[in-house]
């Protein structure tokens, strides 16, 4: 498992670059792409399980879900950051994307750390320290739960 | 209990006396805003639309704008899908290709109104806070879901308070005031947050006040908004909508703040964005004699009538550098008109401006306008992300359109107080 480290205010267009928000839409279309003007060795390189490390406002920008796509498309387990921008956020809940927002978890990594994840518990490991993120709102856990947004507004106009 | 906008507002959608930041809560928003992604949204629910078909036809408000005329046949193809979707489904507002920016027409036509809530998939949907709405980005399998059930979740926002003193001196504009306020904050400053400007605002014209809330996002703000007064009413009046059509919604007095800020509008002056975030902002003096290859003059931020007459009164008469390409980008086609009729588009023509079609534009970077490696840009855009427009290589600077029209002139990044009134 490959912890990949980045900074503050890592956009939209470093996710995945504007030129092609109109012509790619799906996971395969979007892989090749993802965080090319940022880090190019990130599509080569990244492998299932790997998690992302970042600072403050993680995906601001644009209201652009590919980033957010592709990273579940190519197996992130979860990303910790000190903070996210909102529509990113969003998009990552409905989408089933696992978000972190630990600020000390961050602070604490150095290059080398090992890193876990329990996530029934809400607690990550960091080198031989432990952190504890909080739970997300109950409405938010039934849309994961239901495997996102889409699976989940289905579910609900079944019922209807 | 005392609330500001965003707590009043949010009770009132989703039928609750009191709510608090941070509670969850369900909205139904008055308008759905989607533009060329409309393709891709409607493209993950297909099976859905047949069987339960769209939640209504008034929600949507759909426009094409980001990529237009079509670069390709995949661009054309996806405007294509979207027309035929909106012919089937019967959907109110549409607007083809050339009416404009989805923004500026949400505003123009009277779409987004004081009081409110207004839901899109794009991010500078906090625009219509310039109107007196709550207006939000989200993403497009959200705009699905709502396409679909017409409601979703909301947190309740935390507040800030921005409270201006002054006046803006000549020169200075209000793109400065919001460059200068992200600047201060940071491009964090306000995640997750409402922003409400208070004070001294009746200077502030509709055009000033888009171009603060356009930018709100990049402060990270959840909606960014300037309260209903005679400003807003004379707006609504001038586009045909009486004031009888809504409830504006007032901040309470006792309403609890998460920040108060303090801004003399004096104290402002001409400010550049530096590359490679919104919030590396620099007086025009220290960035001056900094060589650009492009200006843009335009976008969904500055591209209205008021924007385009400030840079024709700077260029009249004169011709800009050789060794810069000038882009004019009308927000849409009634500014475009307007223009037309007053002799401003002439005046930027003669120049040496290149008119472009009212849309989005090299905004994005997807088409007209891409920066070469090592180019750079001067724009009135609201963002200046690397790539952004089109190139990694490219550094592309924010500033007002007086700033800009002052730099066409030279080639270089210009104080426009050296050209005013000279």
């Amino acid at each position: 498992m490959k912890i990949w480290r980045y900074g503050d205010n890592i956009d939209t267009d470093m996710l995945f670059p504007g030129k092609y928000v109109y012509t790619c839409s799906i996971a395969e279309e979007i892989k090749p792409h993802l965080l090319e003007d940022l880090d190019p060795s990130f599509s080569k390189n990244v492998k299932e399980g790997d998690i992302i490390i970042a600072g403050k406002n993680f995906g601001c920008g644009s209201s652009r879900e590919q980033p957010v796509i592709g990273l579940k498309a190519v197996g992130i387990k979860t990303v910790i950051a000190i903070s996210y921008a909102r529509i990113f956020y969003r998009s990552a809940i409905n989408q089933g994307l696992f978000l972190i927002e630990c600020p000390e978890a961050v602070e604490a990594y150095s290059d080398g750390d090992k890193v876990e994840i329990d996530m029934e518990n809400g607690k990550i490991f960091v080198g031989n320290k432990t952190f504890i993120f909080p739970k997300l709102p109950e409405q938010i856990i039934a849309i994961r739960d239901a495997g996102g947004l889409l699976e989940y507004t289905r579910q609900k106009l079944k019922k209807r | 209990m005392d609330m500001t906008f965003a707590e009043k507002i949010l009770s009132k959608y989703s039928n609750l006396k009191e709510i608090v930041p941070g509670q969850i809560v369900t909205v139904q928003p008055d308008h759905l805003l989607t533009h060329d992604n409309t393709a891709a949204i409607i493209q993950k629910i297909k099976p859905e639309i047949n069987e339960y078909g769209i939640y209504s036809k008034s929600l949507p408000i759909i426009v094409l704008d980001h990529v237009i005329p079509a670069s390709s046949e995949k661009t054309a193809n996806n405007h294509k899908i979207i027309r035929e979707f909106v012919k089937n489904n019967k959907i109110e507002n549409f607007f083809d290709v050339g009416n404009g920016i989805c923004h500026q027409l949400v505003i123009e036509k009277g779409l987004a109104l004081p009081g409110k809530l207004l839901l899109g998939s794009d991010s500078h949907t906090c625009s219509y806070g310039a109107i007196a709405a709550f207006s939000s980005g989200i993403d497009r399998t959200e705009a699905a879901s709502l396409l679909l059930t017409g409601e979703t979740w909301l947190k309740v926002p935390k507040s800030i308070k921005i409270d201006l003193t002054g006046f803006l001196n000549p020169g200075v504009y209000s793109k400065d005031l919001i460059l200068h306020i992200i600047g201060d904050i940071s491009a964090s400053g306000a995640n997750y947050c409402s922003v409400e400007f208070h004070g001294n605002v009746k200077n502030f014209t509709i055009d000033d006040r888009f171009t603060i809330a356009n930018m709100g996002i990049e402060m990270g703000a959840k909606n960014a908004l300037f309260f209903y007064d005679e400003v807003t009413k004379k707006y609504l009046n001038q586009i045909g909508v009486t004031d009888s059509s809504y409830n504006p919604i007032n901040a309470d007095i006792g309403a609890k703040y998460y920040k108060e800020l303090k801004y003399n509008l004096n104290e402002i002056s001409p400010v550049v964005a530096c590359p490679h975030t919104v919030d590396n902002v620099k007086s025009v003096e220290e960035v001056t004699n900094i060589d650009i290859q492009q200006c843009l003059i335009g976008t969904c931020t500055n591209g209205r009538f008021s924007d385009l007459k400030i840079a024709a009164e700077i260029l009249k008469d004169k011709k800009i550098d050789s060794d810069v390409r000038l882009l004019i980008l009308p927000a849409s086609k009634d500014i475009f008109e307007k223009a037309l009729n007053y002799g401003i588009i002439e005046i930027l023509v003669k120049a040496g401006g290149v008119i472009l079609p009212p849309g989005c534009g090299p905004c994005l970077g997807a088409h007209q306008g891409v920066l070469a490696p090592g180019e750079r840009c001067l724009s009135t855009a609201n963002r200046n992300f690397k790539g952004r427009m089109g190139c990694k290589e490219a550094e592309i600077y924010l500033a007002s359109p007086a700033t800009v029209a002052a730099s066409a002139l030279f080639g270089k990044i210009t104080d426009p107080r050296e050209v005013i009134d000279k």
